[in-house]
């Protein structure tokens, strides 16, 4: 295999970089949400994530063994996919709810289609819309119970005025990750720093959603309107960790553009023209159904071929 | 083994119309929201099943080939009206769960698919066993699918609910739970390798899996019949080449040897 693949004249530069050293670098990044998101919500964030991370760490590990398949827990992506996932998850839900997301994550959406780098959609992200459709009311209680409120997005949307400082810090209502703009970006700059993603897909993305709350948000040039919308629900969260997911977002750099741009379009209609408040999950699954035909579109010529006509 | 128990077996495990064969996946999507629905819609698809089968068995010798197709096609309607209306006067809590999805059995592809490859071709009371046999095939089939559609999403058990309404999956219960429903089972029934066509033993470096019953007197059977000659042929061939060949060696070996043999006479 090995000699198969250096057929390139030496001498090789090689990368240090490795699926684990990847993984690792993701989880880290979370960690400033996955904190505050702790600090805010207090001890029950902390068993969602615990037990989002282990069930999907013991599925991949069950599955992998009863295939009798290699074992790749130790790549970390379960745990970055059980992450994500616990962070997608309003705190006060009952504990069983995010186990069962967790499995469906790796069993259905990255198992069964063949593990890491199968996929064809994001697992977390696929994960939390099971959950999303088949708990809805229980998926989008913020508060505990008999206290009733509404998210700054869904006060937005009923045209009531939101305080944009506590959306940058974070304590607003909201899942238990995405309520925080500022430990989001400084994760998103370890990850950008440590080149882990670049920025095309997150940049378009949020400039999109911007330009499109700007022109159709039917609020004029109201500037802490499209704030509003772009730190509010979850955008940042979204675009810089789960939309940059490498099995599911496009390889070509034109591409990558194409698909921040389609991500931010569709976030925009599901979220001022759609019933919903949200709509960066289903906006995200949705583009990565549409990744293959991106990359068909935008495959670069390599240097010394003419372009095609 | 009896030949119309044959058939029941063969409709029920060996070709199973949902699992194995992907026949009528319409209906097994659409219909399969509870196990009452599952059950309704499979015994309608057999009771059409039985009677067109045997049927287009009474006719097929009187059918042109030419015209074959539209004569299922409205014999297969007939039976299905019957049904629908038989439905409508003494079950309509089943009428209106099925709604469209009665009528559709005309299109329903396992119908026509039998009626082509099976009924057509061999005599009345086989092809009703084939009938009952793919009919109660895709009647269990149905209705397992229904019934972990209908236990998971809705917590009950034919109408009964058995779990709390704080833990019903409603997903299942929608479109998407029946794909998800469908395939889980079709992967539990490949994974503990049920004897079906698809499960020959060897079979999977075959495409057609082996199964060569169902293929007798079609042109598949034909060409492996010209492709079994043509193997022959070949390996003949082959043999008549390597047998001159070995000949061409012997000789050329004599006449080294001999010329070995000439040579020392050369040298004296």
């Amino acid at each position: 295999m090995n000699k198969l693949l250096n057929v390139s004249t030496s001498p090789h530069v090689r990368s240090s970089a490795s699926t684990s050293s990847i993984m690792c670098d993701v989880l880290i990044a979370m960690a400033p949400a996955a904190l505050f998101g702790i600090y805010q919500f207090g001890f029950r964030a902390f068993l969602i994530i615990v037990i989002c991370v282990a069930t999907a760490m013991l599925t991949e590990y069950i599955y992998e063994k009863a295939m009798k398949k290699p074992i790749t827990i130790m790549d970390y992506s379960a745990a970055v996919t059980g992450l994500i996932l616990a962070l997608n998850m309003p705190a006060y839900i009952d504990l069983w709810i995010p186990a069962l997301g967790s499995v469906f994550a790796i069993l259905i959406v990255k198992q069964l289609y063949g593990g890491l780098g199968q996929n064809f959609m994001n697992p977390a992200l696929a994960g939390r819309c099971f959950l999303l459709i088949s708990f809805a009311g229980k998926m989008t209680q913020f508060f505990p119970d008999g206290v009733t409120g509404a998210t700054p997005l869904a006060a937005l949307k009923a045209g009531e005025s939101v305080n944009l400082l506590d959306m940058f810090i974070g304590t607003i209502p909201g899942t238990i990750g995405e309520t925080s703009v500022i430990a989001l970006l400084i994760g998103a700059a370890y990850m950008l720093a440590k080149k882990v993603i670049n920025w095309k897909i997150p940049f378009t993305y949020i400039a999109t959603v911007a330009v499109f709350a700007l022109i159709f948000g039917g609020h004029g040039f109201d500037m802490t309107y499209v704030a509003a919308q772009i730190c509010g629900g979850g955008l940042i969260f979204g675009a810089f960790f789960m939309a940059t997911d490498y099995v599911t977002s496009p390889i070509t750099p034109n591409g990558q553009i194409i698909y921040g741009v389609c991500l931010g379009l569709l976030t925009g209609i599901f979220r001022i023209f759609g019933p919903s408040a949200e709509g960066v999950s289903y906006a995200i699954i949705f583009c990565n159904l549409l990744v293959p035909l991106i990359e068909k579109v935008t495959m670069p010529t390599p240097f010394g071929r003419e372009a095609k006509k | 083994m009896n030949k119309n128990i044959e058939r029941l077996y063969n409709g029920i495990i060996k070709e199973n119309p949902t699992f194995v064969l992907m026949l009528g996946m319409c209906p097994t999507l659409a219909v399969t929201v509870s196990a009452t629905n599952g059950l309704g819609m499979g015994l309608s698809t057999t009771a059409v099943l039985v009677v067109s089968n045997a049927l287009i068995s009474l006719l097929r010798k009187i059918i042109p080939d030419k015209v074959r197709i539209p004569a299922f096609i409205v014999i297969v309607a007939s039976v299905v009206t019957v049904v629908q209306l038989l439905l409508q006067a003494y079950v309509p809590a089943v009428y209106d769960a099925l709604g469209i999805y009665i009528p559709l059995i005309v299109v329903n592809c396992i119908i026509l698919g039998r009626a082509e490859s099976y009924a057509s071709k061999n005599g009345i009371v086989e092809s009703a066993f084939d009938g009952i046999g793919m009919g109660l095939g895709f009647t269990i089939a149905l209705t397992c699918i229904g019934f972990v559609r209908e236990l998971l999403g809705a917590g009950s058990v034919f109408g009964r609910v058995i779990i709390p309404e704080d833990f019903h999956i409603s997903i299942l219960v929608m479109a998407p739970g029946a794909f998800f429903v469908l395939a889980c089972l079709t992967a539990l029934q490949n994974k503990f390798k049920m004897p079906s066509a698809t499960n020959v033993a060897g079979g999977s470096s075959i495409v057609c899996g082996g199964n060569c019953t169902s293929c007798s007197e079609t042109v598949c059977a034909e060409n492996h019949k010209k492709i079994a000659a043509a193997k022959a042929e070949e390996a003949k061939k082959a043999a008549a080449e390597k047998a001159a060949k070995a000949e061409a060696a012997k000789a050329k070996k004599a006449a080294e040897a001999a010329a070995a043999e000439t040579k020392p006479d050369g040298n004296e």
